[in-house]
């Protein structure tokens, strides 16, 4: 052990301070785990929430202190100790400790990886511009926020929901908004195509133009950019870009200390790792679900608290299954967008309600007869009854699912 | 501020202030009050927010929205006085409040 270490006490560390890793700390508090617990993040803040900084804390509808996951003096007062600022560099496995980027060395006795995911950067030439801005973290709206001012032109690059989102807030402040998008539909990669038409339709009826089918090739401008080139004659003018096409696990602590990682950190159900003092949870990892029988790497609040339960279980010698159906969420203008389950594999797509027309309708995604998964928009009803009917992999009958005069607590025969 | 009270399932009271203009919800999560999971964040998506409001506060509160209507209405422990506490904005009319908590909010 280092000198810097000397004298800590080996508890539970927690490398990442964000949704996953403040759900388990807060977990293992009222589970009654009394030993140290350590909390090391690279950001300034304490742990905050991140869908609203795409909605309303983008919209400056909500303050600074609103997003917060706890209260900052929670932390205090459950006596956890949190280092900001501050990069996790690398484990070291046998010594069990954890050693930062600054030169200190937190001993462990369970290690929580809880770093999350980042932005996928895109690779053409003029990227390092200024004003080509990512949508990560609170830093990353100030940035945006500086620019919106009514009437300024923004580019969106990738018509993903984070994108979609950031183009129906720019729009609300009087922003003139392109969103390009690669793929043939807006938001191709979660929802079916009739869902990526509705949200085309409520786009343009806001004023905000969508291209599709279009891949930029580069960005051009005197230092900050001032055009978004297509490569395909395609030019469009911008005052500042947004780029929203992904983003990647951060698993390179975990893969640099020789732990199983395959398209995010490998955990069972109980988010344990390859090394049995080594725990993982949120958009960081992949894991098994019993829902589907197969393994799945999620992007959600829902998955990031679930995971985090279960680590403050397994961490204290617990055992707290993570089996649950996924759900998530996207708000754009006065829409509610709440999907329930997977789609992928389905084999018919049941349309209840009216997408050409109106601002409200749900698609259930049947496996051969069996529900697994829902795009609600405006449906509350269709999304709480699907998180259920999916649990229970009940068989639906698509006349019925259509069938607006059967109410959905009504579905099953 | 405007005092709310908040009532665990067991009985436990919370009685704390809250800053007017943010939602009862807040009000618990910032007091760290258990009881509330508000997992989507004041959203009106997920339904981890319930509270049992009184009879006589109800006309004091704005009215329930159809999302909340039809969110609570899937809720394992709703009842008649159920509301989703973070579509309940802390205003003057709430000081003394006494919102009561589910049993869970799973
Ligand atoms: C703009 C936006 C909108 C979103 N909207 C929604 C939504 O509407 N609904 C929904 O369900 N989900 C949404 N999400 C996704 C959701 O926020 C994430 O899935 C969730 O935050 C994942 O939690 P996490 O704890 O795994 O990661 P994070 O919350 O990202 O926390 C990880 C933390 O670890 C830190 N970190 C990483 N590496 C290190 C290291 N080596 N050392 C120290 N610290 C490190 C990171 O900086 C970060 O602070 C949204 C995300 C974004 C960005
Ligand atoms: S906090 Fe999610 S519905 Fe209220």
């Amino acid at each position: 052990m280092s000198g810097e270490s000397a004298g800590r006490a080996r508890g539970i560390v927690v490398v990442g301070a964000g949704q996953a890793g403040a759900q388990a700390v807060a977990s293992l508090r009222t589970g009654g785990y009394e030993g140290p617990i350590t909390m090391i993040g690279d950001e300034t803040y304490a742990p905050y929430q991140r869908p609203p900084l795409s909605k309303k804390f983008l919209a400056g509808e909500i303050s600074f202190d609103r997003l917060y996951i706890k209260p900052v003096e929670f932390y205090a007062q459950a006596n956890v100790e949190l280092v900001f600022d501050t990069r996790a560099a690398a484990i070291n496995r046998a010594d069990k400790e954890v050693l930062t980027g600054d030169g200190r060395v937190f001993p462990y006795s369970k290690l929580l990886i809880a770093t999350g995911s980042r932005v996928r950067e895109i690779n053409v030439p003029g990227f390092d511009l200024d004003g080509i801005h990512y949508l990560r973290s609170i830093a990353d709206v100030q940035g945006i926020q500086s620019k919106f001012r009514e009437g300024a032109r923004l580019v969106v690059v990738g018509g993903g929901y984070i994108g979609l989102e950031v183009a129906a807030v720019a729009k609300k402040h009087g922003l003139h908004v392109t969103v390009l998008e690669t793929a043939d539909r807006v938001m191709a990669r979660v929802v079916d195509p009739i869902v990526s038409h509705f949200y085309e339709r409520v786009h343009r009826a806001e004023g905000v133009i969508i291209e599709t089918g279009v891949t930029v090739s580069g960005f051009e401008g005197n230092g900050r950019v001032e055009k978004v080139d297509c490569g395909d004659g395609r030019l469009y003018d911008a005052d500042f870009v947004v780029v929203g096409i992904g983003i990647i696990p951060n698993t390179e602590l975990a893969v640099d200390a020789g732990l199983h990682v395959e398209n995010g950190i490998v955990v069972d159900e109980f988010t344990r790792t390859s090394d049995p003092d080594i725990f993982a949870a949120g958009d960081c990892t992949n894991h098994p679900n019993g829902v589907y029988g197969h393994r799945l790497r999620l992007e959600s609040v829902h998955n990031a608290i679930e995971q985090g339960k279960s680590a403050a279980a397994a961490m204290t010698g617990g055992a707290l299954e993570y089996n649950q159906v996924p759900w998530f969420w996207s708000d754009q203008y006065d829409l509610k967008l709440q999907i329930a389950g997977l789609s992928s594999g389905y084999t018919q797509a049941v349309v209840r309600g009216d997408p050409e027309a109106g601002r409200s309708f749900a698609v259930f995604y049947l496996k051969d007869g069996m529900l697994i998964a829902v795009d609600a928009i405006n449906r509350a009803p269709e999304f709480m009854m699907s998180r259920l009917l999916i649990a229970q992999k009940a068989k639906l009958d698509p006349a019925r699912l259509r069938d607006e005069s059967i109410a959905m607590k009504q579905i099953v025969q | 501020m405007t005092k709310i009270i908040y009532v665990e399932h067991n009985g436990t009271e919370h009685e704390v202030d809250v800053a007017n203009g943010l939602t009862v919800m807040e009000g618990a999560v910032k007091n760290m009050i258990p009881g509330i999971d508000a997992d989507c964040g004041g959203a009106c998506a997920c339904a981890t927010c319930m509270v049992f409001v009184p009879a006589e506060w109800e006309a004091k509160i704005p009215p329930k929205e159809d999302m909340e209507i039809t969110m609570l209405d899937f809720c394992e422990h709703t009842q008649e006085n159920s509301r989703l506490s973070c579509q309940i904005p802390v205003t003057d009319a709430l000081e003394g409040m006494r919102v009561e908590m589910p049993e869970s909010q799973h």
